[in-house]
């Protein structure tokens, strides 16, 4: 990867205010922020494509991605120092992934060729809610003239008997609804205008005086709310996990980590709901990037080239600069050997700076839980006339020892992610290990997917024969491998949080922001400009019908 | 599109339209001088397009194009490029004054005047349609001209019935979708088109849909609206049906004077006594019909001595359609003999002709027969020495029936004709209606809603109408009337309605059972009157009724109390032939249009309309729902109106002269209303030379 590092030439100039080390999706919205805040800012990436852990890649790709960022990373050389005013510390790559297990079952399918055509996430299932904070911010940075989006046609959930029911998540889907009784229908939609009564109260200043849910009810568990309003499990399943989007069992205190408080329930609702329907061309609540995700750091990099930040591609830095005297960061090493200096850097987070002073690589320590990603490669639909759906298993919905919820993506080619006929299928769930998150994702692909057992696709067509009846899809090629969950963190080098175990990129941006706030306390994200090449109205968004 | 809050406009806003206003001035004043002198040049329709832009609410502006557009086709008759020019520009224009206002009617209706032309293509009016139901689905200028364009493209029923179901999928708070629907499945349904049929599987699977708006959002109003058009569906029988008559079938009339009285042996719910040598013959149809005459309807006896007989429709408008008809038999040209009786045979519809307003045929001939027993009839009775009837309470006594009355009661069951249901199709309507109840008690378990409490109320009479030819009881009654009467207190501003129905429900109670009438009916004690045929009377007194129902029941009443009710209306009362004797006094009745009814009640000798509300509103609000009473359509004497009324003006007392000077009432009793002056009396005095008695004082005879 570096050996044409040392052919470049040298970057001129040499001094920045900003310089930026790897192009995922937070790193660019600091590079395109920190520009159109009249920032320099020199923005680096080792790899050969944008993205860095939010990209979308081939399949060639993505497998040796992972796998080169899964292995112990050989030792750096510890960079000489070299009788300047500051000292070089080596900076390592920290492996993200581990337990990457990739298996294709049709080489003959997806050969070279055809390897090529797939735009597959790393940071998998995901997906943006129209009303999004994400997509406000999109429009707000003029990114939204580099990427086009679609809607996501339906969302369902999988039940114990093993069938795929949508969410009704709106009142037309609940009129339309098949699996909902009358009664349900009913208890379901007088919840929602519950909500939405509730909404529309506090934006009133509590004229009445009373908010429509009581003070005690919006700090008491969510689960324990939907109780009170004597909701069924089903409804209650389905609000949980498919419309709040809750990870944990939240019937179950003991198991669950994060219990999910009435008033961010709410407020999660309140968001899923005025996604449907924001924009006219996307009937529900989700939609996704055409190409894949990978547009989304791409985008936000051109907004920050066109306000003059440079970007170089396939280069490595090899260390961090620290002043001898203060040991503060001064500026970093190329692998070619040019030193380059600034007053902040940001780092992506599979980079560790190896201090002298070896104080503990910050962040990893203190997070327990892992996100389990998966990716199948099918030639059929998992559900007829349907291509690009979500999916949810909440808890106890395979097996009785599922605590968490998992989360499932189909998209087909006509979203560009993959040759025409073929579906791309993502999975994730968060775990506590690599074992407990494999065994989940396997269990959520056998259920809706027919895996076979070894890489002969002679014996996959027998075993698809077989049972007929009930026809799943055939896996052709498969990926599964855990990623460790960091936070971002802001020192005089500071680290950009890594993808979420969550479908949105909510908290994520939320984190980045904070971070750019925190180096630029005065500068707005990105300042109003009257230009017109920053359109912020809604109209313009870009969204295939 | 909807719900959204007006603004208060600013103050650059009224800038805007001051200058709009001004703009808009100038070009009206331009348009109306081109429109005056008949100049249809390219400039003066440029200043016309300008105008409907900016206004397209101003009808003269559309009627000026359209006799521009007729001079112009004149003049370029031959060429087919020119008249498609001339009308391709009228659709341009209608568009863009569309864009200004959607629900513009001047505008829609001139793209239907120029598309009626046939020269138009009709490919864009489609796209041009989606685009508007689009900005709003609920348009219903856009539906109506939806059906326009999909009769002239002969797009099918079918289809047009899959757009309403893609449009109520999208957003079922949709009244011109569920509307749409109801009129193309009726349609789809009376032609039996394929796939339509039977009835009965297709208004399940409406059920089925409409069920799931009801109960995802029941306070949207659409899907109401529709369950109420597939009940109707669902319950009504389309031919009519007679439901009752006078004298009711298999009875005994008995034509008596008054000597005969005392004759227990008498039922005296069939004794009846007329003064006009005739009887009346009621028949009752369940929905109002036409086409009733000598010819539909036969009737034989001895006691028809004239041959044809004339049928004469019981309608308070003068139409010449009505639920009741009546007709009269004669009997003083033969010598009619104690000891005999004369029966009467009276076959319906075995000729068709009788037909209801919708246009369906009375399918189902029947018969009825009754009896005529006559008792000597003694002269000297009639002509003086008229008592006055009392209503004291003191002078009722509760009726006690005798065992040995033959033929007590009642048309009330006597003529359940069979409707042309078959027996499938009656028990899907039963299991139907009562899976519906079953469903809306659900619903009402789980929250509380007007409006499903008036659908369950409707659900449950439905049922118990269905049900009554078999059970002459009512099962349901009570809930209905605990249903209204909560109804009532939640829905304030539509109490009225709810009490009418409510009372329409207690009156049904009343009269489904002989026992359960038996309990209003009294003996008037007073029996010297002459003017009592019998001395039965029926009180439904103090039972806080709004609205008169049942009446079909209640044709044999002669004497009736309505006093201290909450009447405002006495509609249906026509029916009742034999009625001499009415009391309604206290209740709410606010003018003469009200009584209007009685004019058709010939017998009617005794009426206390004391303590009601005439007079003292200034506005007769039930004038509005009746006709005009200039638009009356029997001849009107006024000569002769002029020497009776004299120095009164007579427009003041318009109302109450149509009123009485037809009636030949001995007896009134109109104290306690705004309007009873001295003034009042005496005119009333002058209009009804009969009287006898007014508010209790005996008058002196001229």
């Amino acid at each position: 990867m570096s050996e044409d590092a040392s052919s470049y030439p040298p970057i001129e100039p040499t001094n920045f205010d900003l310089i930026v080390l790897g192009t995922g999706l937070p790193e660019s919205v600091i590079a395109a922020a920190a520009s159109a805040n009249g920032k320099t800012v020199l923005h680096l990436d080792p790899n050969p494509f944008y993205g860095s852990n939010y990209t979308s890649l081939s399949l060639q790709d993505l497998s040796s991605f992972l796998i080169s960022h899964s292995a112990p990373p050989p030792s750096p050389p510890s960079a000489p120092s070299d009788g300047h005013d500051f000292t070089p510390a080596a900076l390592a790559a920290r492996p993200l992934f581990s337990h990457v297990e990739i298996s294709s079952f049709a080489p003959d399918v997806l050969g070279e060729e055809h390897s090529r055509k797939f735009n597959v996430d790393l940071c998998g299932p995901r997906v943006l809610f129209c009303a999004d904070k994400s997509i406000d911010l999109i429009l707000k940075s003029g990114a939204n003239q580099y990427v086009e989006f679609k809607g996501v046609d339906a969302s369902f959930v999988y039940n114990e008997n093993g069938k795929l029911t949508s969410v009704p998540d709106s009142r037309a889907a609940i009129f339309k609804d098949k699996s909902l009784g009358l009664t349900e229908k009913n208890q379901l939609m007088r919840f929602f205008k519950l909500v939405q009564q509730h909404l529309d109260d506090k934006g009133g200043e509590d004229e009445s005086g009373n908010s429509r849910i009581s003070e005690q009810d919006l700090e008491s568990p969510f689960v324990e709310f939907l109780n009170k309003m004597r909701l069924p499990p089903k409804i209650k399943s389905i609000i949980l996990y498919a419309i709040a989007m809750a990870d944990c069992d939240q019937d179950n205190v003991d198991v669950c980590e994060d219990v999910l408080k009435t008033k961010d329930g709410i407020d999660r609702l309140a968001l899923y709901n005025s996604s449907v329907g924001r924009f006219p061309n996307a009937l529900g609540a989700f939609m996704y990037p055409i190409y894949g995700h990978g547009e989304l750091p791409q985008a936000f990099c051109r907004r920050a080239a066109v306000k003059g930040c440079i970007h170089v591609l396939r280069m490595p830095v090899i260390a961090v600069l620290m002043d001898k005297s203060t040991g503060h960061y001064k500026g970093v090493r190329l692998s070619s050997g040019q030193d380059l200096f600034s007053h902040q850097l940001i780092l992506d987070p599979s980079f560790i700076v190896q201090l002298p002073l070896a104080s503990s690589p910050p962040g990893l320590g203190s997070i327990k839980r892992k996100v389990a990603r998966g990716i199948c490669i099918t030639k059929s639909s998992l559900r007829p006339e349907t291509s690009n759906f979500l999916v949810i298993y909440p808890p106890r919905s395979l097996f009785p020892e599922q605590v968490t919820s998992i989360r499932a993506l189909q998209i087909g080619s006509d979203l560009a992610v993959c040759p025409l006929g073929m579906f791309v299928i993502y999975f994730s769930t968060l775990c506590h290990d690599a074992n407990q998150g494999e065994n989940l994702l396997n269990a959520a692909m056998d259920s809706l997917l027919t895996v076979p057992e070894s890489a002969h696709p002679e014996s996959s067509t027998t075993v698809h024969s077989e049972n007929s009846a009930e026809e799943k899809p055939t896996v052709l090629w498969k990926a599964l491998y855990i990623q460790e969950l960091t936070m971002g963190h802001f020192e005089s080098i500071s680290s950009t949080p890594i993808p979420d175990g969550n479908l949105n990129y909510n908290n994520i941006l939320q984190a980045t922001l904070k971070l750019f706030q925190k180096m630029y306390p005065l500068e707005e994200v990105f300042p109003e400009t009257d230009s017109p090449e920053n359109p912020e109205d809604d109209h313009e968004f870009s969204l295939e019908s | 599109m909807h719900g959204q809050p007006r603004k208060a406009p600013k103050p650059e806003d009224e800038a805007a339209s001051a200058a709009k206003a001004e703009k808009l001035r100038s070009l009206q004043s331009q348009f109306l001088c081109f429109h005056h002198s008949n100049i249809y040049s390219k400039e003066a329709l440029e200043v016309n397009s300008r105008l409907l832009e900016i206004n397209p609410e101003y009808y003269t502006a559309w009627n000026y194009r359209k006799l521009a557009v007729e001079h112009r086709l004149t003049q370029s008759e031959s060429d087919p490029d020119s008249v498609n020019s001339i009308l391709n520009e009228e659709l341009k224009v209608v568009e863009s004054a569309l864009r200004q206002n959607f629900k513009s009617y001047g505008a829609w209706h001139h793209r239907k005047w120029v598309l009626s032309k046939g020269q138009s293509s009709l490919d864009h009016e489609l796209r041009l349609l989606d685009r508007f139901q689009k900005a709003d689905s609920r348009n219903f200028h856009a539906w109506n001209y939806r059906r326009f364009v999909a009769s002239l493209l002969n797009i099918s029923e079918v289809d047009e019935l899959q757009y309403t179901t893609d449009m109520i999928n999208k957003n079922f708070s949709n009244y011109s979708a569920w509307h749409n629907r109801s009129v193309l499945l009726s349609n789809l349904l009376k032609r039996k088109a394929q796939g339509f049929f039977p009835k009965e599987k297709v208004l399940n699977e409406e059920y089925e849909l409409v069920h799931q708006a009801l109960f995802t959002d029941p306070d949207d109003q659409s899907g109401w609206f529709y369950h109420l058009w597939l009940l109707e569906q669902t319950v009504k029988a389309d031919a009519p049906l007679l439901v009752s008559s006078w004298p009711a079938h298999d009875s005994n009339l008995i034509l008596l004077g008054e000597s005969c009285l005392e004759d227990s042996a008498l039922s005296p719910f069939n004794t009846f006594h007329s003064e006009l040598g005739t009887i009346p013959l009621v028949v009752y149809f369940n929905k109002a019909v036409e086409g009733v005459n000598s010819s539909t309807i036969s009737v034989e006896s001895v006691l028809n001595t004239k041959g044809e007989l004339t049928w004469k429709p019981l309608s308070t408008n003068n139409s010449q359609t009505a639920q009741v008809w009546v007709t009269y038999l004669n009997y003083p040209n033969i010598k009619l003999h104690s000891s005999e009786f004369y029966p009467v045979e009276v076959s319906v519809g075995h000729t068709q002709g009788i037909i209801s307003s919708s246009g369906f045929h009375y399918s189902h001939p029947s018969r009825f027969a009754f009896k005529v027993f006559v008792r000597p009839f003694e002269k000297d009775l009639a002509g003086h020495g008229v008592e006055m009837v009392s209503w004291r309470e003191d002078n009722f006594l509760l009726y006690e029936s005798h065992s040995q009355e033959s033929n007590p009661i009642l048309s009330l069951d006597q003529l359940n004709i069979k409707d042309d249901h078959e027996e499938s199709s009656l028990k899907w309507r039963a299991e139907t209606i009562a899976n519906e109840i079953a469903l809306f008690r659900e619903l009402l378990s789980e929250i509380n809603c007007k409006i499903g409490k008036l659908t369950l109320a409707r659900l449950l009479i439905a049922h118990e109408t269905m049900l009554s030819p078999i059970a002459n009881k009512m099962v349901h009654s009570e809930e209905v009337i605990e249903l209204y009467s909560d109804l009532m207190k939640l829905d304030s501003p539509h109490s009225q309605y709810y009490k009418d129905e409510r009372s329409l429900v207690l009156l049904q109670q009343i009269t489904s059972n002989r026992e359960s009438l038996l309990r209003y009916c009294f003996r008037h004690g007073d029996r010297t009157s002459s003017i009592l045929g019998n001395s039965m009377c029926l009180r439904l007194n103090n039972i806080s009724l709004s609205r008169m129902g049942s009446i079909e029941k209640l044709l044999w009443v002669q004497m009736l109390d309505l006093s201290h009710n909450e009447l405002r209306s006495i509609e249906g009362l026509e029916a009742m032939q034999l009625l001499s004797c009415l009391n309604l006094s206290n209740n709410k009745l606010s003018s003469f249009t009200a009584l209007g009814p009685l004019r058709l009640l010939k017998s009617l000798k005794v009426l206390d309309i004391s303590f009601n509300e005439i007079g003292s509103h200034s506005i007769d609000t039930t004038r509005y729902l009746c006709s005009s009473p200039l638009s009356h359509t029997e001849e009107i004497d006024w000569s002769h109106d002029e020497t009776v009324t004299g120095d009164v003006n007579l427009t003041n007392y318009w109302e109450a002269f149509l009123i009485f000077k037809d009636l030949n009432l001995t007896q009134l009793d109109i104290v306690g209303n705004a309007i009873a002056d001295e003034k009042f009396k005496s005119f009333l005095v002058k209009i009804v030379p009969t009287l006898k008695w007014l508010d209790g004082q005996e008058l002196q005879l001229h």
